[in-house]
C-alpha cells in the first residue's frame, strides 16, 4: 500500500488569476474580485470568483432574501416578538398556508396564510430568476443549457408541491409550511394520510433514482480519482480525443461487472438519474390525493401488496 | 464476447491478491480471479436460498416474496431454516459475495494500475448493510431487528422501523443523511450538466474546454471546484450519504430508545434559552 492514492491535491501551482472566458454578447459585468484560498485548493479550484451578478442575478437575490425576512418575521411575530424563545424554538417554528375554508382564495387575511402566499410567490419568483441567470450564463458561454434543463426538473417538484397540487385539490392548505420540523411534520403527515407513500410507485422510482444518483456519483467520482494519474479529470478533452485513463476507467468496470459508459455517456447516465429522482418524485406527489386516495389499498388492488 | 479494440492490451497477467496466475482469466467481459469464483459461489448459493425460501412461501409474486428474519425468542443463536435460518444464511452468502467483491475489484484496480477508490467507496456501502443486518441486531441482542428481504416487505420494515421511534424525521443523523442524498444528487445534475454542455453546445458551435466550465460556475455562484475537485466532492458527498444512514439507524434502539421527536426537548430545555 505505499503506492500513492489520490486523496488531497498535494501540490498546489498557483499562476495567473483565470478572469473567465469572454460571454458572447462582448458585455461583461463581472465583479473581479478574486482571491486563492489554499485550503480550497486541497479539495479543488484555490480561485474564489469571479462573479456576475446582473439583473436577474440580483432580482432573484433581492426576492429570495425579502421571501426570507417575510418567513423569518413572521416566526418571530408567533413568538411574541422574544429574540430568546425565536432561536430556542426555531426548529419548530412556521409559517403556514392558509387554513382550509379560504380555499384557492389568492388574498386571504395576512395573519391566515396571506404572509405563506406573499413569502411562496416571492420565492418562486426568486427560483424563476435564478433559472434564467442559469440559462443565460450558458448561451453567454456558448454553453448547451443542460444544467438549466436539470435545474427545471427540481422546479418541477418544488411547483407540484406548493402550487399545481394545491390547485388541482382546491385548497392552498394542502401546500407544504415553511419551518424546519413543520415541513417534516407535513412528509410525514402526507404519507399517513394517503395510505404509505412507500407504496407510490412514482415514490418508488423516484428514492432509486435519488439513491441510483448517489451510487452514480460515487461509482464515477471514485473512477475518476483512481485512474487521476492519468489525467481522469480532463473529461471534455478525454471524450474527444480518448486517453488511457478513459480506456482503464471503462475496462475497470466492464472487468468489474461486464458493462461500461464511455466518458461521455457517464454524464447522460448522470445526468438523467438526477433529472428522473425530482421528475418521477413530482409525479407521485401529483397523483396523491388528486387519482389516488390510498396507495396501500391501490397496491392491494393493483396486485403488488396485502393485508 | 467481443474484446474492445484497445482492450487487448491491457488484458495483462498479475495483480492478484490470491491464487497466483491460478484464476487469473477472463469469461466474456468479465474477470474473474478468486475473488469472482467466491463471489459467483456465495451470489449463486444466496440467490438459490432465496428460492427456497419462496418456494416454502404461499406466492410467487416477485412483490411479496420475502426472507424474514428469525423471531425474536431465537435471540443471536442460530433458528431453524424454515424460521428465519434462511434468512441467516443468505445473509451470510451476501456479505461473502459484497466481500468477494471488494477484493475482486482491488485485483482489477491493480491489473490496471488504478487508485483503489472504487473498492473503498463500495467498501462503505457494505459497511451500510454490514450496520443493518449484522451490528445492530447484535447490539440489540436478537436477529430479529434484521430487516427481511423482499421488495415490499423490506418497505414495511423502513416504515415500522421508523415509526417505532416516533417520527425518524427528527433523527438528527437521519436529516444529516437526506440532506447529503439531497445534495449529492443536485451536484450529480450540475456535473452532468457541466460536462454535457460543453459537448454539447449545440449545432454548428464549437466544443467548449473546462475554461468554459470553470467560467460558467464562477460567474454562477462565484467559485468553480473544478475538474479534479467535483469528483472528489462527488466521492465525498456521495460516501457521507451512506455513512450517515448507517449512523441514523445503528443509533435507534442500541444508543437512544425513546422518540426522535421528543429528543429533541433537550434543545428547547437548553439552560441558555432559559435567560430572562
Amino acid at each position: 500500500m505505499a503506492d500513492y492514492q489520490n486523496i488531497f491535491t498535494q501540490t498546489q501551482v498557483r499562476g495567473h488569476i483565470d478572469p473567465g472566458v469572454p460571454h458572447t454578447s462582448g458585455y461583461e459585468a463581472r465583479i473581479n474580485n478574486v482571491n486563492f484560498s489554499s485550503v480550497l485548493g486541497r479539495i479543488g479550484d484555490a480561485q474564489l470568483g469571479p462573479l456576475y451578478l446582473g439583473f436577474t442575478g440580483i432580482a432573484s437575490l433581492a426576492t429570495g432574501l425579502l421571501a426570507i425576512v417575510i418567513i423569518g418575521l413572521n416566526m418571530w411575530a408567533s413568538v411574541g416578538w422574544d429574540p430568546i424563545k425565536f432561536f430556542g424554538q426555531l426548529p419548530w417554528l412556521a409559517l403556514y398556508p392558509p387554513p382550509p375554508e379560504q380555499g384557492l382564495n389568492f388574498f386571504p387575511p395576512l395573519a391566515e396564510g396571506g404572509w405563506w402566499l406573499i413569502a411562496g410567490f416571492l420565492l418562486t419568483t426568486s427560483i424563476m430568476l435564478w433559472w434564467v441567470r442559469v440559462y443565460r450564463r450558458a448561451i453567454q458561454l456558448g454553453l448547451g443549457t443542460h444544467v438549466a434543463w436539470a435545474f427545471a426538473s427540481a422546479i418541477w417538484l418544488f411547483l407540484v408541491l406548493g402550487f399545481i397540487r394545491p390547485i388541482f385539490m382546491g385548497s392552498w392548505s394542502e401546500a407544504v409550511p415553511f419551518g424546519i420540523f413543520p415541513h417534516l411534520d407535513w412528509t410525514n403527515n402526507f404519507s399517513l394520510v394517503y395510505g404509505n407513500l412507500f407504496y407510490n410507485p412514482f415514490h418508488m422510482l423516484s428514492i432509486v433514482f435519488l439513491y441510483g444518483s448517489a451510487l452514480l456519483f460515487a461509482m464515477h467520482g471514485a473512477t475518476i480519482m483512481a485512474v487521476g494519474r492519468y489525467g481522469g479529470e480532463r473529461e471534455v478533452e478525454q471524450i474527444l480525443d480518448r486517453g488511457s485513463a478513459s480506456e482503464r476507467a471503462a475496462l475497470f468496470w466492464r472487468w468489474t461487472m461486464g458493462f461500461n459508459a464511455s466518458m461521455e455517456s457517464i454524464h447522460r447516465w448522470a445526468w438523467w438519474f438526477a433529472v428522473l429522482c425530482t421528475l418521477t418524485g413530482g409525479i407521485g406527489i401529483l397523483l396523491t390525493g388528486t387519482v389516488v386516495d390510498n396507495w396501500f389499498l391501490w397496491g392491494v388492488e393493483n396486485g403488488f401488496a396485502r393485508f | 464476447m467481443a474484446l474492445l479494440n484497445y482492450e487487448r492490451k491491457y488484458r495483462v497477467r498479475g495483480g492478484t491478491l490470491i491464487g497466483g496466475d491460478l484464476f487469473d482469466y477472463w469469461i466474456g467481459p468479465f474477470y474473474i480471479g478468486f475473488f469472482g469464483i467466491t463471489a459467483a459461489f456465495f451470489a449463486i448459493l444466496g440467490t438459490a436460498l432465496i428460492f427456497w425460501g419462496a418456494a416454502m412461501e404461499d406466492t410467487w409474486n416477485p412483490w411479496l416474496i420475502s426472507i424474514d428474519p428469525p423471531p425474536l425468542e431465537y435471540g443471536l443463536a442460530f433458528a431453524p431454516l424454515a424460521e428465519g435460518g434462511l434468512w441467516q444464511l443468505v445473509t451470510f452468502c451476501a456479505i461473502g459475495a459484497f466481500v468477494s467483491w471488494i477484493f475482486r475489484e482491488v485485483e482489477i484496480c491493480r491489473k490496471l494500475g488504478m487508485g483503489y477508490h472504487v473498492p473503498i467507496a463500495f467498501s462503505v456501502a457494505v459497511s451500510a448493510y454490514v450496520t443493518l443486518v449484522i451490528i445492530r441486531p447484535v447490539l440489540m441482542g436478537a436477529w430479529f431487528h434484521g430487516f427481511p428481504y423482499g421488495i415490499m416487505s423490506h418497505l414495511d420494515w423502513v416504515s415500522y422501523t421508523g415509526y417505532l421511534y416516533g417520527n425518524f424525521h427528527y433523527n438528527p443523523a437521519h436529516m444529516v443523511a437526506i440532506t447529503f442524498f439531497f445534495t449529492t444528487t443536485l451536484a450529480l445534475a450540475m456535473h452532468g450538466g457541466a460536462v454535457l454542455s460543453a459537448v454539447n453546445p449545440g449545432k454548428g458551435k464549437e466544443v467548449k474546454a473546462p475554461e468554459h466550465e470553470n467560467s460558467f460556475f464562477r460567474d454562477l455562484q462565484g467559485y468553480s471546484v473544478g475538474t479534479l475537485g467535483i469528483h472528489r466532492v462527488g466521492l465525498f458527498l456521495a460516501l457521507n450519504a451512506g455513512i450517515w444512514s448507517a449512523i441514523c439507524i445503528v443509533i435507534s434502539g442500541p444508543l437512544y430508545e425513546g422518540s426522535w421527536v421528543e429528543w429533541w426537548d433537550g434543545w428547547r430545555n437548553l439552560p441558555i434559552w432559559r435567560l430572562e
